[in-house]
């Protein structure tokens, strides 16, 4: 868990990395702002931090492609800027706005926005891997050559949904990337507490399909193993499982104690933590100037700023809208409910 | 005389017809179940020589998980196809619930309108040959969750033009097919498409003196009592409800209006049931012109027995024997 990132030669260019840091900061900042204002009492809603998977999360943002579809899960901060959705739609959102992605009939966890194919988000655990199957089925059918990408939690291995998903995913070959995110905790519960079983790419492989661990903290491996993974899902040669070892840098929700979670692991994996871990490999390797690195954090923090403000300016939705969406036409809702 | 334009036809025939016709005309519709693909076409023969037709791209035979089949049919729905989830029995949607009602029933409203999910349901009720899981009504579960459609056809015809209805739909839609009307009835269906609107209730049987409301297998049993009652000088209409979401309450008020009298009647448990919220309603409405309680005739509270002598189920007689309270 303590060991430096590696010093190996970057694949990627100056302008990829730089583009990762800014994404990985950002995704730390945004969190610790939302995370801060629900425990301030500011923002009433139930927030899943994100804190230690930004590199998967930065990783996921410099290999997915625009036509590439995303099912996240509700710990879905990082996914959703990794796809590119706007930031101030996905704060409005948090705040139940109407200029939030799903005018805040979702929330938090129903982040979505159909124009960078973030294709939805589940708040039910396990859920996105049947979802991912059917829309796999679609992209297949379509031979679209794009990939589905599904991310969910260690915690998400354990329900039955999951396992009718990934046979389904694995017998018809279809073009989805699987991701892990291994924090190492299902809700308050360690993994080892859980499961006896811990290492899930082996039981991924034992469906059928390619799988592999990764060293979710090193963001650069995180790329490598994305990049072939959705090449292969593009051309249609099958679905990858990709385990991301890494570790839940925060409590369960925005505001829930972790008194529980080991303090010498916490801190070792601390040690690790991504955005600056990754700031200082990028100096110590001549990828990135003081200068440009310094550039990068006053814009994210800019960014941040206005969604924050953004949301804080949004109407709320109006009662009268209530009726809005539950069926095409709303006729029969308003009707049986008395109106 | 033979009319081409029309076939004598089961309900199972009607319903392989409807899809026949829907498929044809939209090929972004996917049929997904277990057994739905030749050889077997489906085991109750409702899926017949689709796969021969369409290919098993379209008519996929799948592995034992509804879960999973009605979780591919979301995914399909948000990947721009209309997925079929064909579940063998209703019993097992238990296991579709988390899908169709936490995710389709949802995903219109809980995204703001973004990713409406169409996706078709549909399973069977009705023998107990089977015993207590493999014969349960449970439509009320699905009445209960705001956000998608739900039908019960009593005959081949509106079987097909259900079937069409609820594959053109703009939300999720969940068809419910009884095992002893698939293959009981026949009649002359339109060999060409054919829709039956959802939210429209039929008038199966005018009359001047109560409305019996009915659908699905107590549609046949509501005419029966009927024959009864003519017997005895009372002359009840019946109203196949056909969709219970949007439920046509316009037709229903209209018609206890005139009767003043009403009984409603159906094979799913009583105890907070459909009928429990038809007859509030109708209360709520008419209170002041009914003659009598609306009253109703729903299932025992108890599992389905598997045992002959052991019915929960609403016959004629108990029909005759409810609404002679009202006279």
């Amino acid at each position: 868990m303590n060991s430096p990132l590696p010093t190996k030669p970057a694949l990627l260019s100056a302008d990829a990395l730089e583009r990762m840091y800014s994404l990985m900061l950002s995704t730390t900042l945004a969190d610790q702002r939302s995370a801060a204002e629900a425990r301030e009492g500011r923002l009433l809603a139930a927030f899943y931090p994100v804190r230690g998977m930004e590199a998967v999360c930065a990783a996921l943002g410099a290999t997915m492609r625009g036509g590439d579809k995303m099912i996240s899960t509700y710990r879905n901060l990082g996914d959703a800027m990794a796809k590119g959705m706007s930031l101030r739609s996905i704060i409005a959102e948090l705040y139940g706005k109407e200029q939030g992605c799903s005018r805040g009939r979702g929330g938090p966890m129903h982040l979505q926005d159909q124009d960078v194919n973030f294709t939805a988000t589940t708040g039910i655990v396990g859920s996105g891997m049947q979802i991912a199957a059917g829309l796999g089925m679609a992209e297949q059918m379509d031979r679209s050559g794009n990939a589905v990408i599904v991310t969910f939690g260690d915690g998400a291995t354990s329900i039955g949904a999951y396992h009718e998903g990934m046979n389904f995913v694995a017998l018809w070959k279809l073009p989805v990337v699987i991701v892990c995110q291994n924090n190492q905790w299902g809700e308050h519960t360690a993994i080892a507490d859980y499961a006896p079983s811990i290492e899930l790419a082996k039981r991924a492989a034992a469906y059928g399909m390619t799988a592999e661990r990764v060293d979710g903290f090193d963001p650069i491996a995180c790329v490598e193993a994305l990049d072939s993974a959705l090449a292969r899902a593009r051309a249609n040669e099958g679905p990858t499982f990709l385990e991301f070892m890494h570790y839940r840098l925060t409590g369960h929700t925005g505001t829930a104690d972790y008194s529980y979670m080991p303090k010498e692991e916490l801190a070792a994996a601390m040690e690790r933590d991504p955005a600056p871990t990754f700031r200082k490999w990028l100096l110590d390797n001549g990828h990135l100037s003081e200068g440009q690195v310094s550039r990068i954090e006053t814009d994210a923090e800019a960014v941040i700023e206005d969604a924050f403000r953004y949301a804080a300016d949004g109407t709320d939705p109006d009662q009268n809208d209530i009726y809005d969406g539950v069926f095409a036409d709303e006729t029969f809702a308003r009707s049986v409910s008395g109106e | 005389m033979s009319n081409p334009e029309v076939q004598s036809m089961t309900i199972a025939q009607a319903i392989n017809s409807g899809y026949h016709n829907a498929m044809e005309a939209d090929e972004k519709i996917i049929i997904l179940g277990e057994d739905v693909a030749e050889p077997t076409g489906g085991v109750f023969k409702t899926t017949k020589d689709l796969s021969t037709r369409f290919g098993t791209d379209r008519v996929r035979s799948t592995p034992i998980a509804e879960g999973a089949i009605a979780g591919s049919a979301v995914g399909l729905a948000l990947g721009g196809y209309r997925g079929v989830a064909e579940i063998m029995f209703f019993d097992f949607t238990t296991h579709v619930m988390d899908q169709i009602l936490n995710h389709a029933a949802k995903f219109r409203y809980m995204t703001g309108g973004a990713t409406p999910a169409p996706v078709m349901v549909t399973t069977v009720v009705g023998s107990s040959h089977f015993g207590p899981q493999h014969a349960q009504s449970v439509e009320a579960w699905f009445m209960h969750t705001p956000g998608i459609n739900v039908c019960f056809p009593s005959s081949p015809s509106d079987a097909k033009g259900l079937v069409m209805s609820c594959l053109e739909s703009p939300d999720p839609t969940l068809l419910i097919q009884h095992s002893g009307l698939l293959y009981s009835i026949k009649e002359d269906v339109p060999v060409g498409p054919h829709r039956v609107p959802l939210g429209k209730a039929k008038v199966e049987r005018a009359g001047g003196d109560l409305t019996i409301v009915a659908y699905g297998p107590t549609v046949r049993t509501a005419v029966e009592a009927a024959q009864q009652l003519a017997e005895s000088g009372i002359d009840a209409e019946i109203i196949d409800l056909r969709s219970l979401v949007p439920l046509d309450f316009e037709t229903v008020l209209a018609s206890v209006e005139r009767t003043r009298r009403c009984v409603v009647t159906h094979e799913a448990t009583q105890f907070a049931g459909p009928g429990a919220e038809i007859s509030a309603r109708i209360t709520e409405e008419l209170f002041s012109e009914l003659l009598g309680p609306v009253l109703r005739v729903g299932g025992l509270f108890t599992p389905v027995p598997f045992a002959k002598t052991l019915n929960r189920l609403p016959t004629a007689d108990r029909i005759v024997a409810k609404v002679k309270q009202l006279f």
